[in-house]
């Protein structure tokens, strides 16, 4: 019973941090149908960072790892911001041209790190409580889990309250429903499209923050893998819907953990056999509208 | 009428030009010619010889590509999945069935040909965007199987050839020159299997479905169909390409499945020039010099004296790559083969122009011209 639970719970956990990644994505994808093979480079970016802040501060207490998440999310939404102006507006409308500078740009950026901070992964310090764990029905739980959990939540929560009653959040539904008819009506949607790509930026510089407490380390290649993970979870929740999004996260991790666990670690395959069984079953996703 | 026309007129050329090339390639090995700065040894040694063969893989497996990117317009992410079967299927099936060269080289291809109905099936249910994240996921599948069996494809180690069962005339140093013709062989071949797809009725169709496939099902033919036909095509071919890797590198590594080799090669297919077989080999060929040159160049003392905010940067060769694909997207549309090709065009009307005073003659021939090229640059 005890490891049912714990396995569930990491799953969670695991999927809390999907989360973080995979909403960017899904945003950025139903708004603009730009993938962006770049979100990966800003979660390194956020984690490399945060862990600089930390490491100069004291990177044991609370408040220096606050102030790293704070900077995490504040570096990713500006990468992205300056991604979206200089790399992503001048391609509007050429989605394909538009895919291929994220992919320059996420291979140039990965090669950077490595110069910049080594290949090898740095492993990092956190406050004391995170490296415990916490008992729940005799399964005990790294609190590492927690607080991802409290992230993606805390993200999902605003971003819920961000686009229903905001005027931004309300163009930037109604721009992923019709964008046609949004520009028609003679709003700008570029602010909309930069807006989304800082918003998307900051949820994977946070991501990255947490991640590399999830990890334990930070590395060059941090955001790479959770990246496809990422990409599975937007296809299978439906690309563009936050809240498929949300529940794919948490399937896929649960999904994944209980196949690493009970199937001997056959996770990352039985995840690929889901996604095949999803887009063969329902090809726009679970909570998608028709593809584009 | 009048393209078909001026397309008869220019093939003999091209195609005499084409195949003096592939003597010339051919010849190499005979011949003694040093390019210092480019080649590392004369051409005769073995030196120069790896390279160049590592530089008609990497040009056949971005023509593979082009298939699928120039011909049908299909993004996919997951290419390095073919390629990795190839390698890994011939190194598997000499090492564990004990089979001989040519035997193993049919099993790789046939696993090849079953990876990609299998995966091809279920990606084309999406296409786009959505499609190139399926792909990616695929060959994520296939790159953690790889890693994690290690009983049978040696893991991280990589997996080496057992040349137990491959003909003496191909293994060893003093051999490079038979991989270099048998390499040169797969090329040819290769290019010869996307002429062909590319001049069929099902290159056609996929053409046409790249460019409105609503209009293709309206007229009553199978989009998917002549998609799915390409991509099987594309993933043979680079298995093949794999299986030429395999004996030319006497090894494999799990990079040969990554999500970075599919990189690589679209890196080396929009350098070159989207839709244009040309442009896929001189990408190819200037990729893998280029690669090579920057990892010397790193390692310079020019480099190691400069400050850090320049040394860092610049001892990264993938940077530079990085960075000098995200200018070819943004400022060089048709890549090296599409600009050459469009300068050539323009040239050519400028001159046909200064002959005619006649300004309707000129219009008809930049029509007949430029209709292939904008069908082709278009994707």
């Amino acid at each position: 019973m005890s490891t049912l639970v714990l396995v569930l719970l990491t799953g969670i956990g695991l999927g809390a941090l999907y989360f973080l990644v995979a909403s960017g994505l899904s945003l950025i994808y139903g708004l603009m149908h730009v993938l962006n093979f770049a979100h990966g480079a800003f979660l390194t970016f956020g984690a490399f960072i945060g862990w600089e802040v930390a490491r100069r501060l004291d990177s044991t207490s609370w408040w220096a790892f606050a102030v790293s998440i704070l900077v995490g999310g504040l570096v990713g939404a500006g990468v992205a911001a300056l991604t979206e102006l200089a790399l992503i507006r001048p391609l509007y409308e050429r989605h394909i041209e538009q895919v291929l500078v994220t992919v320059g740009l996420a291979f140039a950026a990965v090669a950077l790190y490595e110069g910049i901070w080594g290949s090898d992964p740095i492993y990092i310090s956190a406050p004391a409580w995170m490296k415990e764990t916490t008992s729940v029905l005799g399964a005990s739980v790294p609190n590492t889990y927690w607080v991802l959990m409290l992230a993606a939540t805390a993200l999902l929560i605003s971003l819920v309250v961000f686009l229903r009653y905001t005027r931004f959040g309300t163009i930037i539904r109604a721009g992923v429903e019709n964008r046609a008819m949004v520009t028609a009506l003679g709003i700008d949607v570029r602010t909309a499209f930069l807006l989304v790509f800082a918003i998307g930026g900051s949820a994977a510089g946070v991501g990255g923050v947490l991640a590399a407490h999830y990890t334990g380390y930070v590395s060059a290649h941090l955001g790479s893998t959770l990246l496809i993970f990422a990409f599975i979870v937007t296809v299978i929740g439906g690309l563009g819907s936050l809240p498929g999004a949300a529940i794919a996260s948490v399937l896929v991790a649960v999904l994944q953990q209980f196949a690493n666990y009970y199937m001997g670690g056959t996770g990352d395959i039985i995840v690929v056999v889901a996604l095949a069984g999803v887009l063969l079953v329902r090809p726009s996703g679970l909570l998608g509208r028709r593809f584009a | 009428m009048n393209a078909a026309r001026a397309a008869a007129r220019r093939l003999p050329l091209a195609a005499i030009g084409g195949v003096a090339l592939v003597v010339l390639m051919a010849c190499l090995p005979l011949l003694n010619i040093s390019i210092p700065g480019v080649l590392p040894t004369p051409t005769y040694q073995p030196g120069a010889l790896a390279l160049l063969s590592l530089a008609m893989i990497f040009a056949a497996l971005a023509l593979t590509y082009n298939m699928l990117l120039g011909t049908s317009g299909m993004l996919s992410f997951g290419h390095a999945l073919y390629f990795g079967a190839g390698a890994y299927g011939l190194g598997i099936a000499l090492e564990n069935l004990g089979v001989p060269l040519f035997p193993g080289v049919f099993i790789a291809l046939v696993g090849g040909l079953i990876i990609a109905l299998v995966t091809g099936v279920v990606a084309m249910r999406v296409s786009g965007i959505p499609f190139a994240m399926v792909t990616l996921a695929f060959a994520q599948a296939g790159s953690v199987l790889v890693r994690r069996n290690s009983a049978v494809t040696g893991g991280e180690e990589g997996l080496s050839l057992n040349t137990e069962g491959v003909p003496d005339w191909l293994v060893g140093v003093a051999d490079t020159r038979n991989l270099y013709w048998a390499t040169l062989l797969v090329l040819v071949i290769v290019y010869l299997v996307a002429l062909w797809v590319d001049r069929s009725r099902l290159g056609h169709l996929a053409r046409a479905t790249r460019e409105n496939e609503l209009r293709v099902r309206v007229l009553g033919l199978e989009p998917n169909r002549a998609r799915l036909i390409v991509f099987v095509i594309a993933a043979v071919c680079a298995s093949l390409v794999g299986v030429a890797y395999m004996l030319l590198q006497s090894g494999t590594v799990p990079r040969a499945v990554s999500a970075d080799l599919t990189i690589t090669v679209l890196v080396i297919v929009v350098l070159g020039g989207v839709g244009f077989r040309w442009g896929a080999i001189v990408g190819g060929v200037i990729y893998t010099l280029l690669d090579q040159r920057l990892t010397v160049l790193a390692n310079s003392d020019v480099i190691e004296s400069l400050p850090s905010v320049l040394r860092i940067p610049l001892s990264e060769p993938l940077f530079i790559l990085g960075t000098l694909f995200i200018l070819v997207v943004m400022f060089l549309p048709g890549g090296i083969a599409g600009t050459v090709d469009s300068r050539l065009r323009r040239w050519r009307a400028g001159r046909a122009g200064a002959d005619q005073v006649d300004g309707s003659a000129v219009e008809r021939l930049e029509d007949a011209d430029a209709e292939p090229a904008r069908e082709e640059a278009r994707s």
